[in-house]
């Protein structure tokens, strides 16, 4: 059980507390603000070590693409001081904090994207992974160190953002970070395709994207696929036409969604909200290759009939809403992704169910044991998050 | 350039180590006589050279796993090698390690233009896989101006750049996954058609690793969609304060270009005498923008380029009316290398970054250690990234002048980092920057990478004397003092 909590107020005391931990043998249950603790293996630290006490914006330059800040800034306040500027995360991170039972505007950029987050402009933006710029923090060591610096383009030793990026705060106590920020789009419209199966929307989806069009999302709902386009009003309206030129033959009704509109409509499926979550339900994330996204679904469906989906990233992310059960069905879930590869994460269940499942994707034995050894270069005596990520 | 010392031990072994290579690749994948190594002794960055102990060059994964185990086994190192072009010494050989060159793996395995991906062997070339996918109007972003030669298994190891990286980022940016040996000779596969990690992110890794990790033996990139339509515009400024201050309100005002490069008044120079491209020679910066997109977007956003430039008052303002006319633009920057090589009988080209608003500075501060080193340098660089090449021009058979330069290159790259860059941006540390490493690194951050590479490789068998100035042993790093109960809790607020 958790009983107490450090909250240090400088690089400095973080560094001394985590080389405390390390001497005292106190494991760290390491968070921002806490708003997707419900996720990962459920975990028993000695300690929470809480960021929020290294909060704000370093340095922000717009004409550089790079905004610098504390490990505990709110997201919701870079996204305001970007929006100042008419730019934004172009990585579109998700606020989970709805589907995991908190409310909604919560969370830290950091927190993002230790989660390695993306949101439906994954397909032509990135992730968290693609704009994490460098950082500096704290090893398991109890040592300050840093990677990765403020400038767009860098070689300079190993990529350690990317490691550090999606790894649930397992490896390092980050307390700064630079992250790549973009233009936001002056425009932003949406082609709605109206009634066509999964299988044909994802068709229709992969060929929009093979097409010059510049597509910057698209999901598949229920009776409803959506194709987003942005950027300068004429281009905006030159490639919508096109698009609707180019999927004419799908034979399937047409509408369109304004900036306003479709600005609502991509936070909704950012965040998760189309998918029909029941109380008690699990929630799986599923990465494939776009294409066989349909075929996994269904073969989830013949084994589960009241299994809710939906698909974002033109096929290749899947959400997935299944009723209770106590192994959240993952070997069905994970039994229908086949061997064209992919991975699913159960975002969503019960602390009891996710301590009894594995909530990440089991590997092969030879990358999970490469996968111990990386852990144990940054944090030898497991005092970061133990145990979260199985 | 310091290596390190041989061994002699593993050198006493050549015959049977050759021997033991043999058995695992047949008939003339085994190169031990001295003629048949010589075009392995160097890479691009061929001032340093070193024969190998001997060349392998397997054609399957079989063979690549089965030669790293050997080696794991009988601790004998391996430099990994793709086609040789690395600028930082990448895959420079090493006089007791067997170099592992990757050329057969030469093969297109798979082009999905559903999923827009193509699978391939580590030794296509870079523009090897564009020209695959052409015909469909697909193609691969990341183009390093050694395209035509280098190989995707090399982009990988050094995630490799390009000119239009601002837009469509480096080689990082546009990979799904590989198929990785490790020096174990466990072949395990990071990604795929799908996106992102199941674990931690060791695809990222990997990417950039110079060598040091793994050896890649496929690789599955990202395809696009060509854009349809491109054009350039050529600006000439009459100080270089106002070309930069042209790039950064191009930024601000919110447009990506394709690609953004400058070249100084020296570079413009050389490069209208060899190619004619048309630059106004009274330019003191000179900016090529280049837009990508439909049409319309194109049209309209040349025209908010070149308004914003005449705002900062260029000088010059040229639009490319077809694409002739836009290869024209971009013929003298493709050529600025050569053109350079023509002025002087050698040149050393750096890669530092540099946050942009400090590109000025930069430049000027680059003149007066010109002056100080009394040799001369031309700029070209990567304006809308930071990313600066600068070329220092200098006789290598003057062993003074190539001190000079090496010198006056390491003051450019202390410079870099100290207004916030990093040492290099595109061309990997390798051995030519190896030694600068501590400028922009502590010994904690170093050692804390060093203890990476120990995770892959605990016996550094992989890539040795490259990217870490000093390799220290990883039962060494791997060791943790914890002084029990005798730290007192710190003055942090607790609750």
């Amino acid at each position: 059980m958790t009983t107490s909590t450090i909250k240090p107020r400088s690089p400095e005391e973080l560094r001394q507390a985590v080389e405390w931990a390390l001497n005292d043998g106190t494991t760290l249950d390491v968070r921002g603000q806490g708003s997707k603790i419900a996720f990962g293996k459920p975990m028993a630290c000695d300690q929470v070590l809480d960021l929020s006490g290294l909060s704000g914006v370093v340095d922000y330059a717009p004409e550089e693409l790079v905004v610098t800040l504390r490990a505990g800034t709110p997201i919701s306040e870079v996204e305001a001081l970007l929006a100042q500027r008419n730019q934004m995360l172009a990585f579109e991170p998700p606020d989970l904090g709805p589907l995991l039972g908190q409310e909604a505007g919560q969370g830290t950029l950091v927190g993002a994207v230790m989660g390695n987050l993306a949101g439906p402009r994954r397909l032509s933006a990135g992730a968290a992974r693609d704009h994490l710029l460098g950082f500096s923090g704290v090893n398991g060591r109890g040592e300050s160190f840093k990677s990765g610096g403020k400038v767009m383009k860098n070689v300079t030793g190993y990529d350690l953002s990317k490691l550090l990026a999606g790894s649930w705060g397992t490896l390092a106590v980050l307390d700064q970070v630079s992250v790549k920020v973009l233009p936001a789009p002056d425009q932003t419209r949406t082609l709605l395709l109206l009634g066509l199966d999964d299988a044909a929307a994802v068709r229709a989806m992969c060929a929009a994207l093979g097409s010059p069009h510049d597509i910057s999302g698209a999901a598949h709902l229920p009776g409803k696929t959506a194709l987003r386009i942005e950027g300068v009003a004429p281009s905006v309206e030159a490639r919508l036409k096109a698009l609707r030129e180019l999927l004419i033959d799908l034979d399937a009704g047409m509408e369109e969604l304004g900036t306003l509109e479709s600005r609502a409509f991509w936070r909704e499926v950012r965040d998760v909200a189309p998918l029909k979550v029941a109380s008690g339900s699990v929630v799986w994330k599923i990465s494939c290759p776009p294409t066989e996204g349909p075929a996994i679904v269904a073969r989830i469906k013949a084994l589960r009939p009241s299994a809710e989906a939906f698909y974002d990233w033109s096929g290749g992310l899947i959400w997935l809403a299944l009723p209770p059960s106590a192994d959240a069905d993952h070997t069905i879930v994970r039994g229908a992704i086949g061997a064209k590869g992919g991975h699913a994460t159960l975002i969503r269940a019960s602390e009891a169910v996710r301590a009894a499942v594995p909530v990440f994707q089991p590997q092969p034995a030879a990358l999970a044991a490469l996968a111990v050894r990386v852990k144990e270069s940054f944090d030898p005596k497991r005092l970061f998050n133990p145990g979260r990520m199985g | 350039m310091q290596m390190p010392p041989l061994d002699p031990a593993i050198l006493a072994r050549r015959s049977e180590i050759v021997a033991a290579l043999r058995a695992i690749v047949p008939g003339e994948g085994v190169i031990d006589d001295l003629e048949g190594m010589r075009p392995y002794e160097c890479d691009a960055l061929s001032a340093y050279r070193q024969m190998p102990l001997v060349v392998v060059l397997p054609e399957t994964v079989a063979q690549v796993s089965t030669i790293l185990s050997y080696c794991q086994d009988n601790k004998v190192k391996v430099v990994p090698r793709g086609a040789g072009t690395s600028l930082s010494g990448g895959s420079m050989p090493v006089g007791d390690a067997i170099l592992l060159g990757l050329g057969k793996f030469n093969r297109v395995l798979e082009i999905d233009y559903a999923n827009r991906c193509a699978r391939v062997q580590p030794g296509v070339t870079n523009l090897g896989i564009s020209k695959a996918v052409e015909h469909e109007g697909f193609y691969y972003a990341p183009d390093p101006s050694s395209q035509i030669a280098c190989s995707i298994g090399g982009n990988v190891a050094e995630n490799s750049g390009g000119v239009h990286c601002l837009k469509y980022g480096l080689t990082t940016n546009n990979l799904l996954g590989i198929e990785l040996v490790l020096m174990t000779g466990e072949v395990v596969r990071l990604g795929g058609k799908h996106l992102d990690s199941e674990g931690y992110d060791l695809l990222g890794v990997m990417t950039g690793s110079e060598g040091l990790l793994g050896v890649v033996t496929e690789v599955t990139v990202r395809l696009l969609r060509k854009p349809t339509t491109a054009r350039a515009v050529l600006l000439g400024f009459p100080t270089e304060a106002g070309a930069a201050d042209c790039v950064a309100a191009v930024i601000a005002s919110g447009i990506i270009p394709g690609g953004m490069e400058m070249m100084d008044k020296e570079a413009v120079k050389c490069a209208e005498a060899y190619v004619g491209a048309g630059y106004p020679l009274d330019a003191e910066g000179l900016l090529i923008v280049e837009l990508d997109g439909p049409p319309v977007e194109v049209d309209y956003l040349v025209e908010r380029v070149a308004e914003i430039a005449r705002g900062r008052g260029a000088t010059t303002v040229r639009v490319s009316n077809d694409e002739q006319e836009r290869v024209l633009f971009w013929a003298g920057r493709k050529a600025a290398f050569p053109a350079v090589g023509q002025i002087t009988p050698d040149y050393m080209c750096l890669d530092g970054s540099v946050p942009r608003g400090r590109l000025v500075e930069v430049l000027a501060e680059m003149r007066e250690m010109s002056k100080k080193h009394r040799l001369r340098v031309v700029n070209v660089f990567h304006a809308g990234d930071g990313n600066l090449h600068p070329l220092i021009l200098f006789d290598a058979n003057d062993a003074d002048e190539l001190h000079r330069a090496e010198e006056f290159g390491a003051d450019i790259l202390r410079l870099c980092v100290r207004v916030g860059g990093v040492l290099t941006g595109e061309h990997g540390v390798g051995i030519e920057k190896r030694d600068l490493m501590g400028v922009q690194f502590t010994e904690i951050d170093l050692d804390q990478q060093m203890r990476l590479k120990c995770a892959f490789d605990p016996d550094h068998l992989l890539n040795p004397g490259k990217v870490f100035p000093q390799l220290r042993r990883c039962a060494e790093l791997g060791r943790v003092v914890v002084h029990h109960n005798k730290m007192p809790f710190p003055d942090i607020p607790r609750f």
